[in-house]
């Protein structure tokens, strides 16, 4: 293979917000919004005021027609980007404006059709050049990622991968393999999408994933309240929260004040990493 | 040819295995169990039992002799699948599959439909050995079909209607995903055709492949000699792996896939993959698909809700890039004139989906003097009455 864990000579900014984070004991806000929700000339702002809030980590959703892993929060903004005219070119062009103004790390998020069709090595090069740091590929299974992952590391990009409560050591260990940046965990089978608690099944994964890779972790999907930020960061090094932000943008679409409940909600999210509950003992 | 697929799931470059990661290991379970299954003689005991006794095999290979007189040139025999038990092909699979379902000890099972023969034959099967069932179906498919939807019902499944996307066969599919990645530990996802991830595009034309080694060993027998042409219409591609399938060593007898031609050439109004797709990932395979410019799976559109799906499966793929298969489209009215045809000349009113094949044969057949045609007959036409009326108003008015 190409490229293992670590390969990636110069650590991307996704390596350096984990690496300053772990000195000063701190943990990660990850905001995922869907880019071009509602429009791509929204999407730097949006970014920028969640960063304001406090978010350390953006992942950019590049929207597909046919979002198996997503629930009906984030496969509806995806409808509305693609409504919108977003495309992966246009996302990058979005990005480009954010990196201008911003040093936050960018992940895009997407499926991989769209990242075919614009060709591997295209990407990995118009990603760089436009200051993103990573790519997750949803859909991308270890086994089928071996020429995505030596483009994106070619161009000195991070490629993070998926591991479930349903992966087997076996797949625990390609997965570490071959992530960069960070290993993100799905909490609970299932899609994207809030839900009253974190389901019981971190745990136990968290500690299978460190037997195979020393690379920060992160938990998404479910996490949509202060209080699962504070029981996560006991745990994990990173915390993502996607379809509770989505669902703002939803809600208030192009009204002035989206930014504004953006930058306070990340702001909650972000003072559940200080409550008290998050300071006890795992 | 060498055995397609590989150890991996590949028909040459297509194919494999492309979902979140929550799936893979229930699809690597899944295709233990499988292969296991198919190694078990009391696996295939029972399965050949219930393809017998419930579903009605074998099915009769039929000379369609008004019809090849009428048209003056090869001699048309159809393989009767429309005869079998819920009126397609499709309950090979669903039974064989159930049968794979009870040995992992699933005690719930979920489908996709378009047509709603899947789903029907789904339906049945899970009434047959006691499963739960759910059957995910576009909105725009249940107004399409709707005596297939109260079918299911009266089986005892639930149909949940998909209003997502195009609300037909692909939302479907995205929806049951969805809900075997949320419910893994006790349901088993019983896809209808030869899509998806591995080992699914294998697992089910080896249920489907019954259907040409029937008729491979019927038209010996009543011809002397192999057919010169095969056809069979393609959606994903399961009754046309199947009857193909027995016949990929025999290079004199030539392959002919039909797509859904539709309304029209531009993308959009067909569903003819190989007529302006290229290769993508969609719904955890890697083959020719309908998209747009920037990757997004393009809205697709036939008559026939069955044949109405933006990828064709990954053998199918490999079959047309080394020209073992040839694939063709016909277009909604090109079907429903040969479906007219056919119910007036033999007596057989067909489904959509074969009609597309039967479009195909009718037009070559004048110039095949001498010929051995087959055509799947897939399905028959029941499901389908509603647009037919439709559509042949005049016969609804007369």
């Amino acid at each position: 293979m190409a490229s293992d864990a670590g390969a990636c000579e110069v650590p991307t900014r996704i390596g350096k917000l984990f690496d300053n984070l772990a000195r000063g004991g701190g943990k990660a806000l990850i905001a995922y919004l869907t880019a071009g929700d509602p429009s791509l000339d929204a999407t730097p702002a949006l970014v920028e005021a969640l960063v304001r809030g406090g978010a350390d980590l953006i992942e950019l959703g590049v929207p597909f027609s046919d979002p198996v892993a997503d629930g009906p929060v984030i496969q509806r903004a995806g409808e509305r980007a693609l409504r919108a005219g977003a495309t992966l070119a246009g996302v990058l062009e979005a990005a480009r404006r954010i990196r201008d103004r911003s040093e936050v790390p960018l992940l895009l998020f997407t499926y991989l059709n769209p990242v075919i069709r614009y060709g591997l090595e295209r990407l990995a090069r118009d990603a760089a050049d436009a200051g993103i740091d990573g790519c997750l590929l949803t859909d991308a299974s270890v086994e089928e990622a071996h020429d995505y992952v030596a483009a994106m590391h070619g161009a000195g990009l991070d490629t993070v991968f998926l591991a479930a409560p349903t992966s087997t050591p076996r797949r625990l260990e390609l997965v570490a393999r071959y992530s960069t940046g960070f290993v993100y965990l799905v909490s609970r089978t299932g899609v994207t999408g809030e839900r009253d608690s974190i389901s019981a099944s971190v745990a136990p994964l968290v500690q299978a994933m460190r037997r195979f890779t020393k690379l920060p972790l992160a938990v998404g999907f479910g996490v949509s309240k202060p209080e699962h930020v504070a029981e996560l960061g006991r745990q994990v090094e990173g915390v993502v929260v996607g379809s509770a932000i989505v669902r703002l943008i939803e809600r208030y679409g192009g009204d002035p004040s989206l930014a504004a409940h953006l930058q306070d909600f990340a702001r909650q999210l972000k003072a559940g990493f200080e409550s008290p509950a998050a300071k006890g003992k795992a | 040819m060498t055995a397609q697929p590989d150890a991996t799931g590949h028909f040459g470059p297509y194919g494999g295995r492309f979902v979140p990661e929550v799936l893979m290991a229930p699809i690597e379970e899944l295709e233990q169990a499988y292969l296991e299954a198919r190694d078990d003689p009391a696996f295939q005991a029972e399965l050949a039992q219930l393809l017998a006794a419930f579903a009605g095999r074998p099915t009769p290979l039929y000379y369609a002799r008004r019809l090849s007189e009428a048209l003056g040139g090869a001699r048309i025999w159809l393989k009767r699948e429309d005869l079998l038990h819920t009126g397609a092909h499709k309950i090979n699979n669903a039974l064989g599959q159930a049968l794979v379902a009870r040995r992992m000890g699933k005690r719930r099972i979920i489908a996709e439909t378009g047509a709603g023969q899947h789903g029907v034959a789904t339906a049945t099967v899970c009434a047959l050995l006691g499963f739960e069932c759910v059957v995910y179906m576009g909105e725009e498919d249940m107004r399409r079909q709707r005596l297939n939807v109260f079918r299911m019902r009266l089986l005892g499944a639930k149909v949940t209607g998909v209003s997502s996307g195009s609300r037909t066969l692909k939302d479907a599919i995205s929806e049951a995903m969805r809900d075997w990645v949320a419910n893994v530990g006790d349901t088993y996802y019983l896809l209808g055709s030869a899509l998806g991830a591995h080992p699914y595009p294998m697992m089910v034309r080896d249920f489907q492949k019954i259907i040409g080694e029937e008729a491979r060993r019927q038209i010996l027998q009543a011809e002397g000699r192999l057919p010169d042409t095969v056809f069979a219409c393609v959606g994903g591609g399961s009754n046309a792996i199947g009857i193909f399938h027995a016949f990929l060593p025999d290079d004199g007898v030539a392959l002919v896939g039909i797509e859904a031609g539709g309304s029209g050439e531009e993308l959009g109004l067909h569903a003819a993959r190989f007529r302006g797709g290229s290769p993508g990932v969609l719904q955890g395979a890697y083959s020719y698909l309908l998209q747009d410019g920037d990757g997004q799976v393009s809205l697709t559109h036939s008559i026939s809700a069955g044949l109405d799906y933006a990828m064709i499966g990954p053998e199918h793929a490999l079959l047309h890039d080394r020209r073992r298969a040839e694939y063709v489209a016909a277009s909604d009215s090109e079907a429903l004139e040969a479906a007219c045809k056919l119910s007036r000349v033999e007596g057989i009113i067909p489904a959509l989906e074969s009609a597309h094949a039967l479009a195909e044969a009718f037009r070559r057949a004048p110039q095949a003097v001498g010929k051995i045609f087959l055509v799947n007959l897939s399905g028959r036409g029941d499901k389908d009455i509603d647009i037919y009326r439709e559509n042949l108003k005049e016969l609804d008015q007369a």
